[in-house]
């Protein structure tokens, strides 16, 4: 995946750009990066799917900067139902504080990339990337920990109880849990904020070389 | 251009990234090519078995064909219906009379069919009404209930009507305990005042005439399922339980908290020793017993005013509980008789009992302690082995009398099929979907015909065309007569099939009535011949004897009805012709129609409330000429001077 990444970029760079236009592209590229974070909020950031015998149709749950739905209508309500049985919490997406603070901050740092693109200034636009990455690392080591506390806090009163089964989701990927397969999966949100990072990163990159250049 | 050529090659980094991310396959299995083939039963070819599938909720029984899946009859139970007459007739409303009056429904769970030496007889098949208990027998040369049972002290019969080895009994448990006899109790009382009983309903072996015989009054639990003994566990019954936490509320919770629940096992010929010595009291409770005559085509209600009552606190020997993993439902004995397999419902294993350990540990008093007075036996001493990785949900065994077990999982969704012995899954196999009982002919007895398991399924989804919110009910047939067990048919069922029995064709085809004979009718409102048909007035009462046959009523134009009459239409159909009902209806009648078998007499009230003309009618098309075969009945005012005239 990584040298997909890489190769793509490196194709595109190693053909001359002459520098004024390499500066106003680097530009743009990122005011275009700080631009399209807005799509996050278009689309989910998260996929759960689950799978089971008897939901060919499909189940799941869709999580965005702001809220978490089903995948289709009534299905977080189904899936906190069927939870019931092996002791899971149920989902309250308006208990949970950072589906109010998510918005903020991808509004945060739209707001700032522009302005570091019409500023044009390298260093800028290299803070806001690691900024953007520590804060995402966070957010998916955040995920991570209401994964484990959903999958491991149970009530001990289940009806349904596996010595030594715990129910956390997984971060990436699937796991068969009891009769549900969950896959779980970036959606369409991460992509775009993922092509926010890579124009952004290649604004940068353009930058940092056309410096070395110079 | 260039910019726009870098911007596309990252949204295609992007794009690459989604399907790596979104590509994990899934595993779908193949069915038999040849499935068509081996479930095809030529126009005019006849099935290999009978199956007779419960309708649950519908309370009704239906039988088909296997292996085609074709429905051939839905027999009236527990239910009325306005197809037939059947719970609206004056002859059959008494089939569902209870303690509790008329009641028109009920949910009817476990067809049995009955036994002799442990195999397959043909002669009757019996089913459960769980919410007014109640037991039914169906005649199976006429295909009709012949009788049906209330069952005293009893709440929610779902453990029944299992059968001992010669049909000598028909036994039953309360799923749901109760104050016995029931009283007005705080519910929370539920520990100190409820209490269960196990059933034994016995059968006379010539005319298969059900009574009670005797009740076994038992701790307060969740008696789930049954079966009776065969072979050398002749003689014993066994019941599971749950809910030994006793909870009354939010039983999902409350009910699964503990690790074991117990299965009752109850030395019934030790039972009946100790009816025989007076051990029983006989308690009074007030139930019916229905007994349909085939010969006066009439229901006789007998109302019963007492049981006899055992307690094992003064029967010793008689009752033990054997623990056993996670709210037990299913308790199947296989076909030697040795092994009795309990679905934990709740447990990751399936645990399998030895009858003969089972004796030891009594004999030798392995006991862990007792619960509400009867002893229970120690785990290790009578469990002989566990069937390890059997799927989720395991809910119930049938056995295919080659030494393997099949066992339906609900959660996981399949079918797993396990050796006796080794307790080694061999294979597994998806149902369409979360099965609940499961079904091989002959699976329950000591002579399984083990080709075929059907999946009874609780679910059917995306499986057939969507008729709206309520979608058809299903089954599925697998072949098992292979190593593999391969899915061959799934066919649509009316009503929730909730489990099945099935049994070679040639037992049962050979005793099928086709018609009544006419000359043995003795409806005390029958007509033997076109010269009896008459009306008759007795007060406010008019009694109208009709004949059927193609393609006219006799009489055919009533005159002298009157507005408050309740007319009574005692319909007979002097057909002896195979396949040749009549139908009746009038118009505006405000109840159900009838359809009556050749040499059949039934009868409709019919209340007119307006004067006018009512044209009346043969339903079934009987004929060449069956839109001829119609009348009138003038119905007058109250005062009317017309006098009553047929012709």
């Amino acid at each position: 995946m990584r040298e997909v990444l890489l190769s793509c970029l490196l194709i595109n760079v190693r053909e001359e750009i002459p520098g004024e236009e390499m500066k106003n592209l680097s530009k743009w590229l990122m005011i275009i990066a700080a631009v399209i974070l807005w799509g996050a909020f278009l689309f989910p950031i998260w996929n759960i799917d689950l799978r089971a015998p008897q939901y060919p149709e499909g189940l799941g749950l869709r999580i965005w900067v702001n809220q978490i739905t089903g995948q289709k209508e009534g299905d977080l309500n189904l899936i906190n139902n069927l939870n019931h049985y092996i002791g899971m919490k149920t989902i309250h997406p308006e208990s949970i504080p950072e589906l109010k603070v998510m918005p903020y901050i991808i509004v945060i740092f739209s707001v700032l990339g522009i302005a570091f693109g019409l500023f044009n200034r390298k260093w800028l636009k290299a803070f806001w990337l690691v900024l953007l990455l520590l804060v995402l690392s966070y957010g998916l080591y955040d995920y991570y920990l209401w994964g484990y506390d959903y999958g491991h806090n149970l009530n001990p009163k289940a009806p349904i109880k596996i010595p030594g089964m715990t129910y956390q989701p997984p971060l990436l990927g699937t796991k068969q849990l009891l009769n549900m397969n969950a896959k779980s999966v970036p959606g369409i949100g991460t992509y775009i904020i993922t092509f926010s990072i890579l124009l952004a990163a290649t604004s940068t990159y353009l930058d940092f070389k056309k410096e070395k250049k110079n | 251009m260039k910019h726009i050529k870098l911007i596309v090659s990252l949204f295609a980094v992007v794009i690459v990234g989604i399907i790596l991310f979104n590509c994990s396959g899934s595993g779908e299995s193949a069915s038999a090519e040849d499935a068509a083939k081996r479930t095809y039963v030529k126009p005019g070819s006849y099935d290999e078995f009978y199956a007779f599938m419960s309708g649950g909720f519908n309370g009704q029984l239906s039988v088909y064909g296997l292996p085609s899946g074709r429905m051939f009859k839905n027999i009236s139970v527990f239910s009325q219906n306005p197809e037939t007459g059947y719970g609206y007739s004056e002859e059959t409303k008494g089939m569902l009379m209870t303690s509790y009056g008329f009641i028109p429904w009920d949910d009817a769970h476990h067809p049995v069919l009955s036994k002799t030496n442990g195999e397959q007889d043909g002669r009757w098949i019996f089913i459960n009404g769980n919410n007014t208990p109640r037991v039914a027998r169906i005649d199976l040369s006429t295909f009709e209930t012949a009788e049906i049972i209330e069952i005293p002290n009893s709440a929610g019969n779902h453990g029944s009507p299992f059968l001992t080895e010669n049909t000598e009994y028909v036994v039953a448990s309360t799923r749901f305990s109760l104050p016995i006899p029931n009283k007005d109790v705080p519910i929370a009382s539920y520990k100190e005042n409820f209490k269960g009983t196990v059933s034994f309903i016995s059968v006379d072996n010539k005319s298969g005439d059900m009574k009670v015989a005797f009740q076994i009054l038992v701790p307060g639990l969740n008696y789930d399922l049954a079966h009776a003994g065969k072979g050398p566990s002749h003689g014993w019954a066994f019941f599971t339980s749950y809910n030994s936490e006793q909870a009354n509320a939010l039983l999902e919770i409350n009910a699964s908290q503990n690790d074991k629940d117990f299965i009752a096992a109850v030395n019934w010929k030790k039972a009946e020793e100790y009816v025989k010595a007076g051990k029983a009291q006989k308690v009074s409770a007030e139930y019916y017993n229905n007994l349909y005559n085939e010969e006066t085509h009439s229901a006789e209600s007998k109302k019963m005013n007492d049981v006899l009552v055992l307690d094992p606190k003064n029967c010793p020997g008689m009752i033990y509980y054997i623990p056993t993993p996670k709210s037990p439902h299913g308790v199947d004995v296989d076909p030697s008789g040795e092994y009795i397999v309990a679905g934990g419902k709740l447990s990751t294993v399936i645990p399998v009992h030895s009858f003969e350990k089972m004796i030891k540990a009594i004999e030798e008093k392995k006991f862990d302690g007792e619960f509400g007075g009867i002893p229970i036996l120690k785990y290790d001493a009578v469990v002989a082995g566990e069937v390890e990785n059997p799927g989720l949900g395991p809910l119930h065994t049938e056995f295919d009398g080659k030494g393997y077990a099949y066992t339906s999982a609900f959660l996981s969704s399949e079918i797993v099929k396990w050796k006796i012995g080794t307790w080694e899954v061999v294979d597994r196999i998806p149902t369409y979907y979360s099965i609940g009982h499961l079904m091989i002919p002959g699976g329950d007895s000591r002579k399984p015909h083990g080709k075929y398991v059907v999946a009874l399924n609780k679910i059917t989804k995306d499986r057939y065309l969507p008729t709206g919110p309520e979608i058809t009910q299903s089954a599925q047939l697998y072949d098992i007569s292979g190593d593999k067990m391969q899915l061959l048919l799934d066919f649509p069922t009316i009503g929730e099939p909730h489990y099945a029995q099935a049994i070679p064709a040639d037992l049962l085809m050979k005793n099928s009535k086709k018609i009544y004979p006419i000359e043995n009718n003795k409806n005390k409102y029958a007509v033997r011949g076109e010269k009896d048909a008459r009306v008759e007035r007795n007060g406010n009462e008019v009694h109208v004897y009709i004949s059927a046959t193609r393609s006219h009523f006799k009489p055919d134009n009533i005159e002298g009805v009157r507005v408050g009459d309740k007319v009574y239409w005692h319909v007979t159909n002097l057909e002896q012709d195979w396949d040749i009902p009549h139908g009746f209806t009038v118009k505006g009648l405000n109840n159900s129609e009838l359809l009556v078998m050749p040499g059949q007499t039934k009868t409709i009230v019919w209340t007119p409330t307006k004067a006018g003309i009512y044209p009346f009618y043969c339903t079934d098309f009987c004929s060449a000429l069956h839109q001829e075969m119609q009348g009138y009945v003038r119905v007058s005012d109250a005062g009317s001077s017309v006098k009553l005239s047929f012709n």
